[in-house]
């Protein structure tokens, strides 16, 4: 996926959390930290093009969430949250950019329940790759891609000073 | 990046990168402390020990009330519920707390060198949280959180510390951690209070309070332990005051928007006046919930370093 | 009256092909020849003719060093009160290992050795060790606290060779002043630790760096030097010899000198912890570093070394200071004071020898020779008639301190993995081989 096809992708994206809620109504994105964190606020730009009304847009750091932490050695590097607005009753867009086994969504759940009460939380990804270890289902897909269990996706971002694009490194 | 060590024993062992890595986790665990559930999962199913050997009901509950903001699960030992009065050594009942799966020890001991003893004693992981006149490593991390967050920066920072230098472990870990961070420290209190070879700690030496105040960007005060009086240090607490406590005069000498700070508990009147105290300038209260915050960052990343099954890294 | 070991059956022993040092006497290649429990012979060949049908134990001692036993003038026994730490049988048993043939213990037992019951007490223990000579120290103060003066004259009487209240020093310099004059009656010198407690305020090392930086109360220099001063102004004023223990100051060095100078009967005794390790050795909290007087700095250790080779330091003393591990293991304000000796004391004098700093003769000498003259004890020599209290060793032998190695009871040291030089091979007391490396 290059980057013309990521900008589409995102778009489609955009109108259809549009189409499914019906507008903007109690509707907020969290990205994931980090590589959701980029695509919420892609997203979020172009929902505010298409609505012409800003959509509420937060960030969530899962590291404290993690089903791992006892098993490793290094722990990871914690990150701020920063979610400035109240997430009870609203509709929550979580964003993130692959999804895999599932564990990071988990830990994203349960990390915004401890925030309050929303009233929905749907999903969204940019690539699903499968190979999922949870009952956990994505509401907007950008792409699936079939990959083998120890192939790696990385998604590169402009925000970081990259090219755009989603390539899968080898095992 | 973790904080690949067993034990945080002493600011002394500690470098600057390891330092702003504890302060920039404490930033981010903050907002914990902010939410209405102020939880959050890290450490659940761990357990935190506080040995307490002095009593100290302000430490002790930062550092309880920080493990259980991670879901660890909280002993408290004090020597006058335990078995230390009858002539069990520290390291014995260390080891019989570490054999209840300790993950965590939290050590207030009244001998310098205690947590370092017991740190070589037990595979569990070791916080000092005061050993004698020697460390009091998270004071240390929790005022440079404190000054940080005030003042965006402590690299070039002036700040004076106040008061029983010698007798204070607070003072110890602040030395090393400011000068460390690079700011420039400036001690003052009255000569009796100065250890021998104080300035090789890289700080400044004054006797005139009103001189080491001029320009600063912060002031620590140090509690006065009133037992002091009995050993010569100090011919009267009326004089000390007169010429150690921080008044609205004196403070005006510091740069105007300088902040005082305070390990606590307060002597009102004494180190300090009730109008400082109150003031705007004092950040005390934040510092309080600043350690929390620093002691959350603590434990996250030191259960990191040894594995539930023993394997140390 | 400190003939302990007893007259049992003699052998003869001829110990050939090693370096006799015998200091101020004699310094060569010899053979000795020890019967009777005395010396008979010093020479090579030897005059004396052997002949086949008698009983004789030949000892080789191609390259090693004969000298007199060692006396150590300052050192801890334990007993009566402490047998948990040591007895006199342990004690002497370390000592002999570690080349000492004649041992002046310090009277900080329980009870006190304030009286000649306590004083016989030692005495009949050491008789039955049957292994080093004891010579007891008595206080100088009932239970030595400072105040009274203990029956000296008793305590000589019964075998007490010096007065000293060692670790509980008197305070009150009327006390000491008092002390010193009524011991001149009975020509025992008077030992003093000098400390002013309240200088030291319970600190547990050197006032420094060190201590500012691991944030232990510290002992200053001065709590040393002003007694120091004390004692050699009262030993001008009462003409006493007063012996000065375990000095560990440049500025005690240098007072000492000048004391000297001055003509004063004063003599200075040292450690090997106090010239070889600094107070850099308590980082890590080490309560095996942890002995009074503090470790001091490498300024110190080198004005020792210096007072050491000009002769300002007469003696090289242990100040072997048995603890019980579990006492060591407390926390380093908690744990005791002091370490063991006997066993590290010849090879951490020799390394003086290898810098330079002595020579081998004048190490035997502050080891074997002059405390037994400042004592006035009646060994410390290789000549003809002596009580034959030899030692043997080997100067060249390295070898690794073990402590769990030591005939002590105790394991109190910050020397353990040293590598070091110089092992004691064979030790006599009387004549009879109360000590063999093997």
């Amino acid at each position: 996926m290059d980057a013309q096809e990521m900008n589409r992708t995102l778009t489609r994206i955009s109108h259809e959390i549009l189409e499914r809620n019906k507008g903007l109504g109690h509707l907020a994105l969290v990205g994931i930290r980090t590589g959701g964190e980029f695509l919420a606020q892609r997203i979020g730009a172009l929902i505010g093009q298409i609505e012409h009304a800003e959509v509420p847009i937060g960030e969530l750091d899962i590291t404290l969430y993690r089903d791992d932490l006892s098993l490793r050695i290094d722990q990871p590097e914690i990150r701020k949250t920063t979610i400035s607005f109240n997430i009870t009753d609203m509709k929550i867009v979580l964003v993130d950019d692959v999804l895999f086994t599932g564990r990071t969504i988990r830990a994203a759940m349960d990390g915004l329940m401890d925030l309050g009460r929303p009233e929905e939380v749907q999903l969204a990804v940019l690539v699903d790759r499968g190979h999922r270890q949870l009952p956990i289902r994505a509401n907007y897909v950008g792409k699936s891609l079939p990959t083998a269990k120890e192939e790696k996706v990385r998604v590169f971002f402009k925000e970081l000073g990259e090219v755009d694009r989603v390539s899968i490194v080898p095992a | 990046m973790g904080l690949n060590r067993k034990d945080l024993l002493t600011i002394a062992s500690l470098s600057a990168d390891e330092i702003h890595l504890i302060l920039t986790t404490a930033e981010s665990l903050k907002e914990v402390g902010g939410r209405d559930i102020k939880k959050v999962p890290a450490l659940r199913g761990k357990t935190v020990v506080n040995l307490f050997f002095e009593p100290s009901t302000r430490t002790r509950t930062s550092f309880e009330l920080a493990a259980k903001r991670l879901s660890a699960d909280v002993i408290n030992f004090s020597p006058s519920t335990s078995s230390v009065v009858k002539g069990e050594t520290l390291i014995d009942t260390a080891r019989n707390i570490e054999s209840m799966q300790a993950d965590i020890i939290v050590l207030r001991h009244s001998s310098p060198g205690a947590a370092e003893n017991l740190a070589g004693a037990v595979r569990s992981s070791v916080i000092n949280a005061g050993d004698g006149w020697h460390e009091h490593p998270t004071q240390a991390l929790l005022d440079l959180f404190t000054l940080k967050e005030k003042k965006g920066q402590i690299e070039g920072l002036t700040v004076v510390i106040v008061g029983d230098i010698a007798h204070s472990r607070v003072a110890r870990s602040n030395m090393l951690a400011l000068t460390k961070l690079g700011a420039h420290v400036r001690v003052v209190a009255p000569p009796t209070m100065l250890p021998l070879c104080i300035e090789q700690f890289g700080v400044s030496v004054y006797y005139q309070f009103e001189e080491a105040l001029v320009g600063a960007d912060a002031i620590i005060m140090l509690r006065l332990q009133r037992e002091r009086l009995g050993q010569a240090l100090l011919p009267s607490i009326r004089e000390y005051a007169k010429l150690y406590c921080l008044t609205p005069d004196r403070l005006k000498l510091a740069k105007p928007e300088a902040i005082v700070m305070h390990p606590g508990p307060l002597n009102r009147g004494v180190e300090i006046s009730p109008s400082v105290a109150d003031s705007d300038a004092a950040v005390i209260l934040n510092q309080v919930s600043n350690g929390v915050s620093v002691r959350m960052a603590l434990m996250y990343l030191l259960s990191g370093s040894v594995r539930s099954d023993g394997v140390n890294e | 009256m400190t003939r302990q070991p007893g007259p049992t059956r003699f052998e003869t022993i001829l110990i050939r092909g090693g370096t006799v040092i015998d200091p101020g006497h004699f310094n060569g290649p010899a053979d000795v020849l020890v019967q009777e429990g005395k010396i008979i012979e010093v020479g090579r060949p030897l005059q004396t003719v052997l002949t086949e049908s008698q009983d004789v134990r030949t000892i080789d001692a191609t390259g090693w060093v004969i000298a007199p036993g060692f006396v150590d003038l300052h050192c801890h026994l334990r007993e009566p009160g402490f047998e948990y730490k040591e007895t006199i049988q342990t004690g002497s048993a370390s000592a002999v290992a570690g080349g000492f043939t004649a041992i002046c213990c310090m009277p900080n037992t329980q009870p006190v050795n304030d009286n000649e019951s306590v004083t016989e007490f030692i005495l009949n223990k050491a008789r039955e060790a049957d292994t080093a000579r004891v010579f007891p120290i008595g206080a100088i103060t009932k239970k030595s606290m400072g105040e009274e003066l203990a029956e000296i004259g008793e305590l000589v009487g019964a075998g007490c060779v010096a007065i000293s209240d060692d670790g509980r020093p008197v305070m009150n310099s009327l006390v000491m002043r008092r002390a010193m004059e009524y011991a001149k009656a009975f020509g025992v010198p008077v030992v003093d630790h000098c400390e002013d407690l309240h200088l030291s305020c319970g600190g547990s090392m050197n006032e420094g760096i060190v201590s500012t930086e691991l944030g232990i109360p510290g002992i200053p220099h001065a709590s040393e030097e002003v007694m120091v001063a004390r004692n050699l102004s009262l030993a001008h004023l009462t003409g006493v010899h007063v012996h000065l223990a375990h000095l560990s100051t440049a500025r005690s060095v240098e007072l000492v000198r000048q004391a000297k100078k001055q003509g004063l009967p004063v003599s200075g005794e040292v450690c090997p912890h106090h010239f070889s390790v600094t107070e850099e050795a308590v980082r890590g909290y080490n309560s095996n570093a942890k002995m009074n007087p503090p470790l001091r700095t490498d300024l110190d250790v080198q004005a020792l070394k210096d007072g050491l080779k000009d002769g300002t330091i007469d003696v090289i003393a242990t100040d072997h200071a048995p603890h019980a591990a579990q006492e060591k293991q407390l926390e380093f304000d908690s744990a005791p004071f002091g370490i063991v000796g006997f066993e590290t004391a010849l090879p951490l004098t020799l390394r003086l020898v290898e810098e330079g700093v002595l020579s081998l003769e004048q190490a035997i000498d502050k080891l074997a020779t002059s405390p037994a003259k400042l004592f006035q004890l009646p060994v410390g020599s290789l000549r003809i008639g002596q009580e034959a209290d030899v030692v043997i060793f080997d100067p060249k032998e390295e070898w690794v301190i073990d402590p769990v190695q030591f005939r002590s009871k105790s394991r109190n040291t910050p020397f353990g993995g040293w590598k070091v030089k110089g092992r004691v091979k064979h030790t006599l007391v009387g004549g009879r081989l109360v000590y063999e490396d093997r």
